[in-house]
């Protein structure tokens, strides 16, 4: 009696493999659907993001301080209100956890006039415009640099003829662009010497060709977004006027 | 005892009938013919919002809500669907700077994403800060060449999954790309790379000759194709393995026009996709099986 239960069991096997015999591939047909407007919203999860959004855009837009006019890359030659505003937040930002956790001070900053993507306009100053001027996600490098890699720097910077946005460092140049002064924290650059020079990862990388920060002795990378600096620095301020400086100019 | 004998003797015969016409039925029925789809994003990058009408070269793409929508109407036709992502899910928009990833994970699982492979992005907040998120994450996260075993992400990843769906078994392993110089080490921590072709083998000889798969996919970050370089892409990593049948890329947000037939070391047909960036297109690849050979004595037709 055992055995026919047995028997039963193992057709029933048999049966069930005959079923699982092995499927092959005859076709395959690939294609890419563009995801449009012509497709409804999906109410549900529509409903389910509104709340996430709605609260970033009520943290985005709330007022943290105010700019006095509005201030565009393109308003100077060699040097632009905006750019200064953001190079010297770059400084005053970084230069306190640089130094915590180096000893060292911050001497120069080097940002590009590519990077600022959006004029600081005249009116309430929000999170919202630290990511409209910069809304990539750079973070703050500062990098060692011996003299001759400062000469290649400046160097970069006469050519390019463009107001990239820097701080502490002064420039002076002739009508044929040629170098006149160069100042670091309003001191005559020293030979054989090592500079801290902030900037961002990007341009570390090479982006915007600047070749000059490798090799070098070391590289610091302290974990900093330009965009939090310029939202801690828009924290600070009650009112941001930047202005067109002497830090980069042409005598003529 | 004689007639319990009988009758036991004659159920057992009914059952035989029974059973036998049913397996008879099973051989004379046309040939089953099953059709699997899938669908696959990639490079996401926390762009739950449609792009806005004044986005340049995006307006009024993209989205969560309608790729939701689309996915659903996918599956109510052909439920045998699977959903994967290419990683990069997070960093992009101030969704991922202010929740660190979380709705895009809830999101995914409320789409019911199957599996999706981690990019060198998803490590932004740094490998604790994607451990963080693993909670609202309802898929599963395959990567077949991060050893993870000294980081805290262990054990919350695998190499490889197997679906199965009406019969047909799906097996979807996951690669990442090189980290070193890509992401800062004190970011992804002690996560060791291991090289993806050596992987690939290892996965395609499990998951085709082991596990007997009927479809192998690689869900890989490793970019589609870099000119003028040595570095593992997913155009070389097809050409130097077997029995992948499809492998869906990320991290280079290639816009195809349409997925890419390439030999593989065998000098077999695959396919080799990827959707470009920010959920503004879906990857939506069908394979057809039956169970009657002469269809695939010619080889497999590739329709692209």
């Amino acid at each position: 009696m055992r055995f026919t239960h047995f028997f039963i069991l193992l057709y029933f096997l048999t049966f069930l493999n005959c079923k699982h015999e092995k499927s092959n591939l005859y076709k395959i047909e690939g294609k890419q659907i563009q995801v449009t407007d012509s497709i409804a919203l999906d109410s549900e999860i529509e409903a389910f993001i509104k709340p996430f959004r709605d609260n970033i855009q009520k943290d985005l837009d709330s007022t943290l301080a105010y700019s006095a006019g509005t201030y565009s890359k393109n308003d100077g030659d060699f040097n632009t209100a905006v750019g200064n505003f953001m190079a010297d937040a770059v400084y005053s930002e970084a230069n306190p956890i640089f130094k915590s956790r180096t000893g060292k001070d911050i001497d120069l900053v080097l940002l590009n006039h590519g990077g600022i993507r959006a004029p600081l306009n005249k009116g309430s100053v929000s999170k919202r415009t630290a990511f409209q001027l910069m809304p990539f996600e750079n973070s703050i490098v500062v990098i060692a640099l011996k003299t001759s890699q400062i000469n290649s720097l400046i160097d970069y910077l006469l050519k390019a003829k463009r107001a990239h946005p820097i701080s502490k460092l002064k420039l002076t140049i002739d009508e044929n662009f040629n170098l006149v002064d160069a100042k670091i924290k309003d001191e005559h650059i020293k030979n054989n010497h090592t500079y801290y020079v902030a900037t961002s990862d990007y341009l570390y990388n090479g982006g915007d060709n600047m070749s000059f920060f490798k090799p070098n002795d070391s590289i610091y990378r302290i974990n900093y977004k330009i965009r939090n600096a310029l939202i801690d620095k828009f924290n600070k301020l009650d009112t941001i006027k930047p202005v067109i400086d002497d830090r980069f100019i042409q005598i003529k | 005892m004689k007639r319990r004998d009988f009758i036991q003797q004659a159920s057992a015969g009914t059952a035989l009938v029974t059973l036998g016409s049913l397996g008879l039925q099973s051989f004379t029925n046309k040939p089953k013919t099953t059709k699997v789809t899938i669908l696959h994003t990639n490079d996401v990058h926390s762009h739950i919002d449609t792009f806005g009408p004044e986005d340049g070269r995006n307006a009024n793409k993209g989205g969560v809500a309608r790729r939701a929508s689309l996915i659903d109407s996918i599956r109510k036709e052909n439920p045998n669907t699977l959903l994967l992502d290419a990683g990069d899910i997070f960093q992009g928009t101030p969704y991922f700077n202010y929740y660190g990833g979380e709705l895009e994970f809830k999101l995914m699982s409320k789409l019911k994403y199957d599996a999706a492979t981690i990019g060198n992005h998803d490590f932004d907040n740094g490998i604790d800060g994607l451990y963080a998120q693993l909670p609202h994450a309802n898929f599963q996260f395959l990567s077949a060449n991060y050893d993870f075993s000294n980081t805290i992400m262990d054990t919350h990843t695998k190499p490889y999954q197997i679906f199965i769906k009406d019969g047909i078994k799906i097996g979807v392993f996951g690669l990442g790309i090189k980290l070193d110089g890509l992401v800062a080490p004190k970011m992804f921590k002690e996560t060791k790379y291991l090289n993806p072709v050596e992987i690939s083998q290892d996965m395609s000889r499990i998951l085709k000759t082991e596990e007997k798969c009927d479809l192998v996919i690689c869900l890989s970050h490793l970019g589609y194709h870099y000119r003028n370089s040595n570095k593992i892409s997913d155009l070389s990593l097809a050409k130097a393995t077997k029995d992948i049948d499809l492998i869906i890329g990320g991290h280079t947000h290639t816009f195809l026009p349409k997925p890419t037939v390439v030999k593989n070391k065998e000098n077999k047909n695959m396919l080799v996709n990827q959707v470009g960036c920010y959920g503004i297109n879906l990857g939506k690849i069908d394979f057809y099986f039956d169970s009657d050979k002469n269809k695939s004595a010619n080889g497999t037709s590739i329709i692209v």
